[in-house]
């Protein structure tokens, strides 16, 4: 090494600028929980089973998605509509219970693709963290949408051309 | 012995044959579909007009070409027939324009029937129909009838083939249904209302193409692809007591006869075997059916799956090239 470089000195400064320079850039992180960044268009997360807009809901329980399902999450049981529940279930047959283990989902989107009635649909929320196993089987409390709070998946919806 | 070409493949048969018993002989390659013919049930056939074939020839004596599509159900062989089956687009054009015309008043209610994944006009319309409808006309509606505690009647989804009329005619002891009015309107009904509750009743929910007559008992209870068929056997005193389970899990859910390759029950069975005999110790079960691995019934269920490994490597033959010496 010669004498300048022993000093170290322009190595140092050299190190320095572009530190400084960092400081100056745009920030490639968010401030999480304040700022949130926007999701991709086809990102798939939690699912939601949609109403209608008489708010009835659209599942019939035909079972496609749970066939369709590559990680066979999906367990529906199937009920027939009694007289008085027009308002509540869009068809004859509804699903009295349906969950979807959010531990073996792998989020693929095939039950979306597979439903003939526009029933399911992943969103982009993501799935909340539990301390218990047992509570990753979400039923129908936590993924139909509530009348009043609809989840918009318009980015997402299908268009057939019949 | 009459000898018939169909769609190039030639099959000696007995005289009397008909066209689609002689192609059912060559193979399912060559069978054309049927919705109405049953093999089971006399008189049956000639009413839905799937299983059109093109006669290119029509016997050794009289070598023209029949001048329009017959119903290859309802046409006996002559020697030296040439036939025309999936070989023929005059043959496929019509069948899928027969597919059309079933499905015109068709409701498509396929996720809330129960016979889908079973159903045969499902399998027509995926093999020979189209994919979108031309029409915009309001689909028939009927009043629902009841017809008894243990089959649901659906006459939206009827496609008018006739088979569980005769199954009522042939099977059971005294016919208590058939078809009411004419055309656009007829209808299956039980006369007057009157319940079908002979012993052997229960098999017009197997004759049946679509999911017009199901078996009630089973209503909602699950998707067929969820079930698993298994064949089981016991002593009756009606009828032969051999019949398929299907089982969710522990529970048996439905009992149907046992079916053949073309989709009917080998042999009938009674109504106490089908709805009142539903334990598993009911039943000396002999272990389970064959489905069609194309089916939707086979769907996720992995018992038959072969490992690629498994493949008998040692059958293969080594690639030889001609006029090589071999040593």
């Amino acid at each position: 090494m010669t004498w300048i470089e022993r000093l170290y000195l322009p190595a140092i400064f050299q190190g320095l600028s572009i530190t400084i320079k960092h400081l100056f850039k745009k920030k490639v992180s968010l401030r999480y929980p304040e700022v949130k960044r926007a999701f991709a268009a086809v990102y798939r997360g939690m699912h939601v089973l949609k109403r209608d807009e008489q708010g009835r809901e659209n599942c019939t329980a035909c079972g496609l998605c749970a066939v369709a399902c590559p990680a066979e999450a999906i367990t529906m049981v199937a009920a027939e509509r009694k007289k008085g529940e027009e308002n509540l279930y869009r068809e004859e047959k509804y699903a009295a219970i349906y969950e979807i283990n959010m531990l073996r989902c792998i989020f693929c989107g095939l039950c979306e693709e597979a439903c003939p009635k526009d029933a399911i649909y992943l969103t982009d929320r993501l799935v909340p963290s539990e301390y218990s196993r047992g509570k990753f089987v979400f039923g129908k409390d936590m993924l139909v949408e509530a009348v009043d709070q609809r989840i918009d998946i318009s980015k997402r919806k299908k268009v057939y051309e019949i | 012995m009459p000898i018939v070409t169909i769609d190039g493949r030639t099959i000696e048969v007995a005289d009397g044959t008909t066209i689609l018993q002689a192609a059912r002989l060559i193979g399912p390659e060559v069978a054309p579909p049927a919705m109405c013919f049953y093999t089971k049930l006399k008189t049956s056939g000639g009413y839905c007009r799937t299983c059109l074939v093109e006669v290119t020839k029509g016997s050794e004596k009289d070598p023209r070409p029949m001048p329009k599509l017959v119903a290859s159900c309802r046409t006996t062989v002559m020697d030296g027939m040439e036939v025309g089956n999936l070989k023929s687009e005059k043959v496929v054009a019509a069948r899928k324009s027969v597919v059309e015309f079933l499905l015109l008043n068709h409701p498509l209610d396929c996720p809330i029937c129960d016979q889908a994944g079973e159903c045969y006009l499902q399998d027509l319309s995926y093999d020979h129909g189209s994919a979108k409808t031309r029409t915009d006309f309001e689909r028939r509606t009927f009043d629902k009838i009841d017809i008894g505690p243990y089959i649901q009647l659906h006459m939206t989804r009827c496609i008018l083939c006739y088979r569980c009329v005769k199954v009522a005619d042939q099977i059971t002891d005294h016919r208590v249904h058939g078809v009411m009015n004419r055309g656009d309107q007829s209808e299956i009904s039980t006369y007057i209302e009157k319940a079908v509750d002979n012993d052997f009743s229960g098999n017009v929910i197997d004759v049946c193409p679509v999911g017009a007559l199901t078996d009630k008992t089973f209503r909602f209870k699950s998707r067929v692809w969820f079930t698993k068929p298994i064949k089981a056997h016991r002593n009756c005193n009606k009828c032969c007591g051999k019949v398929n389970l299907w089982y969710k899990g522990d529970e048996v859910l439905r009992v149907t006869g046992l079916k053949d390759q073309w989709g009917e029950v080998e042999e009938f069975i009674c109504n106490t075997c089908r709805f009142d005999t539903k334990k598993t110790s009911d039943w000396t079960i002999e272990g389970p059916s064959q489905i069609s691995r194309t089916s939707v019934i086979s769907a996720n269920h992995y018992e038959v799956f072969v490992k690629p490994t498994e493949f008998t490597l040692n059958n293969v033959t080594p690639l030889q090239i001609e006029g090589e010496n071999n040593s």
